[in-house]
């Protein structure tokens, strides 16, 4: 598909645009709430919270009780939205988003900023690889690893009436524009970014950038690689990763996350129950986060194109020793 | 609103249908169900606007049961006022049932939260508050919480929250029946006084006998006369309340009911019945 992805810093970042998208969701659905815990600074939606004081809640810094006042606001006809860092909103609460608003079929979005290494300076206590793995065994959650601004814009709008619980993991700056703007995106339908004939690489979030740089080391080599966004991590397009990976014979998953239960784990799970090709995860192997620079922590936990591409290639010799 | 006699005479018939169910079922969560039979009989006796027939009519008022483990005492109420037929009492808790022991808004007309969790239901309570008042409708919300419970952190979170976003549409019960699992709340986590506590989040608070009736309508109805701040009543209870021989068991949380034990519970029940004014129920 034809995309605006240039390796450059993007147009606009995330945390100036989304005080403007909330917006434009109280003004499309009246029933649209947004509930933060004291971190209204960190996506800029403080001048939202004067403007429209009847749409907007601080909740101050007890997420729990958010949590359970978005299942009440949901119960009395609300469709609430909820923020704080990805590890508050998901590890921290894990009971209440599980029973208030799981179990209980309630429907609430949480949006968790700063998924991963993009905790950057606040470091390991507020560095989340886990919140893929905790929200995918919710029976019926839907996850977004957001990739850019358009897809996290057009994501919002159209999952606003998800039943159950909607969980988007998003960096607040830095994340290159990948999708042109008139893109389409559908909840469990993924996209082919690059079309290529050795191996595929299904990327998410902040690592759809990174395997497109990939695809440009690999390229030069000779080796051509499909770049896949699943664009929702659950569900997830079981069919279009099981197309990809009869056609390239070989996978490579990529994710800001841990390489338990995430990305990698759910189409590893597929394939090996469907169409078991030869498979490589790159992401954080099973560690903690820690404090350091986005470059840094890319290094340190391997999450470069260089790193793609190693897999791509070794992925490539598993698939030709077969 | 029923007369009070009329309303003694439901509490009865609640306590009759929570025996009857965990009965059935051969045990269950009955200390903490039995001693909240005079509350339900008010609240679902004419306090709160309900439709049965049409269990999630818009505008009703609601109620959130946080001690989830009252689900016996919460559905008795429900089914004698019509919302599901009273015979489905004894499948409490069998195998595929409509009736989970503890409050299961998917499954039981008239729940409106699922609980079981201890500790979310005053925030769940808070959100339906907050949602009433946003959408400019007269619409209560009830929250039952119990004294145990109160150890989990979050009903602090939420009583921050009701009093900030001044919920005066909110009331909140303490079932305080001072004793929990493994004991007396004092020997496994001192509550202390859980009322001087909330006045200090900025509540209005009441206190009254958990089996007085009159002193429970009151205590409601004086606290919804503050717009502006939410209200908490301690009803003193004891667990086991109405029903002697479960009454007196040193621990009735969540206990085994043999036969002989519900036999002497029904006939503690029907002793009451002539003084009730009430027929003698046919126990099958």
């Amino acid at each position: 598909m034809e995309l605006r992805y240039t390796g450059q810093s993007p147009e606009a970042e995330i945390s100036e645009q989304f005080g403007n998208w909330m917006e434009e969701l109280f003004d499309v659905d009246e029933k649209v709430v947004y509930l933060d815990a004291d971190l209204m600074g960190s996506l800029k939606t403080q001048e939202l919270w004067k403007k429209r004081p009847d749409r907007v809640f601080n909740c101050g810094i007890q997420e729990a009780n958010m949590v359970g006042v978005a299942a009440g606001l949901f119960l009395a006809g609300y469709k609430p939205f909820v923020h704080s860092f990805s590890p508050f909103i998901t590890r921290r609460v894990y009971d209440q988003v599980f029973l208030s608003v799981g179990y209980a079929h309630k429907s609430v979005h949480l949006i968790g900023s700063d998924a991963g290494i993009m905790a950057s300076a606040n470091g390991g206590t507020h560095m989340c690889f886990e919140d893929v793995a905790l929200m995918r065994i919710i029976p019926g959650a839907c996850i977004v690893d957001v990739t850019d601004s358009v897809m996290f814009h057009s994501l919002l709008k159209e999952t606003v009436d998800w039943p159950g619980v909607t969980y988007f993991r998003t960096p607040r700056r830095g994340a290159p524009d990948v999708y042109k703007r008139d893109t389409t995106f559908n909840i469990g339908q993924g996209h082919i970014l690059t079309e290529g004939t050795d191996a595929t690489v299904i990327a998410s979030g902040i690592l759809v950038a990174t395997a497109l740089e990939a695809q440009k080391i690999l390229k030069a080599e000779g080796i051509s690689i499909q770049v896949v966004d699943p664009i929702t991590i659950k569900p997830l397009d079981e069919e279009l990763v099981l197309r990809c990976a009869a056609e390239t014979g070989a996978v490579v998953t990529a994710e800001n996350h841990n390489i338990i239960g995430g990305l990698g784990s759910a189409v590893a799970e597929l394939l090996a129950e469907n169409h078991p090709v030869p498979i490589l995860r790159v992401g954080v192997c099973d560690c903690f986060g820690q404090t350091g620079t986005v470059d840094f922590l890319r290094k340190e936990y391997h999450l470069q194109p260089e790193d793609i591409a190693e897999k791509v290639r070794k992925v490539i010799m598993l698939k030709k020793e077969r | 609103m029923k007369e009070e006699k009329a309303l003694e005479q439901f509490a009865w018939q609640i306590r009759c249908g929570i025996v009857e169910a965990i009965a059935a079922k051969g045990g269950g969560h009955i200390g903490g169900s039995l001693d909240l039979a005079e509350l339900f009989a008010v609240l679902y006796g004419g306090i709160m606007h309900i439709r049965p027939e049409e269990p999630n009519w818009a505008e009703r008022d609601y109620l959130v049961c946080s001690k989830g483990h009252a689900g016996p005492c919460a559905y008795a109420a429900l089914a004698l006022c019509g919302f599901f037929p009273y015979e489905r009492l004894k499948t409490l808790n069998s195998n595929g049932t409509l009736l989970p022991g503890h409050c299961d808004r998917e499954k039981v007309p008239g729940i409106d939260a699922t609980t079981g969790s201890l500790g979310q239901g005053l925030s769940i309570a808070c959100g339906l508050a907050l949602g009433a008042k946003l959408s400019g409708t007269d619409q209560r919300v009830y929250c039952v919480l119990g004294d145990g419970e109160l150890a989990e952190g979050q009903n602090w979170e939420a009583a921050q929250f009701a009093s900030h976003y001044k919920l005066g549409n909110l009331t909140a019960f303490l079932d305080w029946n001072k004793m929990q699992i493994d004991g007396r709340n004092e020997d496994v986590m001192s509550l202390r006084n859980a009322q001087e506590k909330f006045v200090a989040f900025g509540w209005d608070t009441a206190f009254v006998d958990g089996r007085d009736i009159h002193s429970i309508i009151s205590a409601i109805r004086s606290g919804e006369s503050n717009n502006e701040a939410p209200v908490l009543i301690v009803l003193d209870t004891v667990k086991g309340a109405g029903v002697p021989c479960i009454e007196s068991l040193s621990n009735n949380h969540c206990i085994g009911i043999p036969q002989k034990l519900a036999e002497k519970a029904m006939a503690e029940l029907v002793e009451q019945a002539e003084r009730l004014g009430m027929e003698v129920p046919k126990w099958n």
